[in-house]
């Protein structure tokens, strides 16, 4: 079954840019079929494709993975970048857990009302600041190695780069005091397969602007 | 291997019950350390001993394992509870992922305003029979087997009873247009250590009450 993955959302980051990350550094081609309307989604629903009636949704080797952590997890077992065993899978369990704790929280600003913006960037620096870059620039202190663990790529150093542009493009001061940090991103950042998803013309999506937000709140009956 | 595990968190259900539920059904006996005051908690931090300076928190294995998910997966993955491939895996994470997007409502439910929790047990009954029932309904009804996946018990089982049981002390009938879940309902809480611990006197937690909301704003409020 050698067709290319083809993956199910609207043309905007949300909750499927980690999966793109993801493929993208593996060095995995892929497809997107956009969902533009409302009726494309109920369609989906319609068809039995998404299991809890819901996207993301990936078609992978005969597949239909729903959940973002499923298909993250497929993906990074298939293509090698889970550790090579239980106790570096749970490593790099907790590390891709705390990125995405921090993830949601910027994933979540786009649909933030205007006047709780402010508080929530706020949170999201001091969040930044003093729990999760402290935690992984002390991981990569602790044993001197290019990647988090197992001195080897895996999902938790993709993951984490995606989320340091991310908080780049909020505040570009706040990795500033983090060497080891700058450092994994921009290893990360010079593999061929990265750069050239971080290209203009690339599959990678840029922050959502106002139309985009106005047609995923249509699509997703979001207030 | 070496000793019990040794569960950090406060003496209620919380995000860590899942893991009692697992560790109970794969018959590891673990040990709790119960969180009371702030001091506690503050003592974890300084000690370097939670990550992300967040419980759920579990020493095992030489770790301090953090994060709900991967505390789960690497107690289901070492007793055997997580597939026996990585196609059974798959299955196993999405069915996990979804019932947890609903435990995750059961979880918040006590810290909401009291004027609105009626309308929420309405709203997480209403998402349990229209978009999480059906589905488990429907794969139980096509395999005819016990278990959800692969014909033994794994993750998947477990976190889907802990949440029926859950969802029905608010909604005692809930799954009565669901005979298969019923089914599995019955079966699975019949499984000998599953029913050890739905037994009194085991660690299985009681519903959070009023006295557990007020710790966790004591203990956790900034």
């Amino acid at each position: 079954m050698a067709g290319k993955p083809m993956l199910h959302y609207f043309n905007g980051r949300g909750r499927m840019e980690s999966t793109r990350w993801l493929l993208a550094a593996a060095g995995v081609e892929f497809e997107e079929k956009f969902i533009e309307t409302a009726e494309d989604l109920d369609k989906l629903r319609n068809d039995g494709s998404l299991m809890f009636q819901q996207v993301p949704m990936v078609e992978i080797d005969g597949l239909k993975l729903a959940q973002t952590r499923a298909i993250l997890n497929y993906i990074a077992s298939k293509y090698n970048l889970y550790g090579k065993d239980i106790k570096e899978r749970a490593l790099i369990d907790m590390y891709s857990e705390g990125v995405a704790d921090l993830g949601e929280m910027v994933l979540l600003l786009s649909i933030t009302p205007p006047g709780e913006k402010e508080a929530k960037i706020a949170q999201i620096k001091e969040r930044t600041l003093n729990r999760y870059f402290p935690a992984f620039e002390k991981v990569l202190k602790s044993h001197g190695q290019d990647y988090l663990v197992g001195n080897k790529l895996s999902r938790a150093d993709i993951h984490l780069v995606e989320l340091l542009y991310y908080v780049e493009e909020l505040d570009s001061s706040l990795i500033a005091n983090f060497p080891l940090l700058k450092a994994l991103k921009a290893r990360v950042s010079s593999f061929p397969m990265v750069k050239k998803f971080l290209q203009p013309g690339s599959q990678r999506k840029p922050p959502l602007d106002e139309e985009s937000l106005e047609k995923a709140r249509k699509i997703f009956k979001l207030k | 291997m070496g000793s019990r595990p040794k569960l950090h968190y406060l003496n209620g259900r919380g995000r860590m019950e899942s893991v009692r539920w697992l560790l109970a059904a794969a018959g590891v006996e673990f040990d709790e350390e119960f969180l009371e005051t702030r001091e506690q908690l503050q003592n974890l931090k300084n000690g370097n001993h939670l990550l992300f300076q967040q419980v759920p928190m579990v020493e095992m294995d030489g770790m301090k394992l953090v994060q709900t998910r991967s505390i789960l997966h690497y107690i289901a993955e070492k007793h055997r509870l997580f597939g026996n491939n990585l196609k059974e895996k798959t299955l196993i994470d999405m069915y996990v992922e979804g019932i947890l997007d609903l435990l995750e409502m059961i979880i918040m439910h006590p810290f909401s305003k009291p004027e609105d929790q009626p309308k929420e047990v309405v709203n997480m009954t209403e998402k349990a029979v229209s978009r999480y029932f059906p589905v488990f309904e429907k794969i139980l009804k096509d395999h005819g087997q016990t278990f959800l996946v692969g014909n033994q018990l794994s993750l998947a089982d477990v976190i889907l009873l802990q949440t029926i049981s859950a969802l029905e002390e608010k909604t005692p009938n809930i799954l009565s247009a669901f005979p298969h879940l019923q089914g599995f309902s019955k079966k699975i809480s019949n499984v000998p250590t599953i029913k050890k611990f739905l037994e009194p006197g085991s660690k299985k937690k009681p519903p959070p009450d009023d006295a557990y909301v007020k710790n966790v704003y004591a203990i956790f409020a900034p």
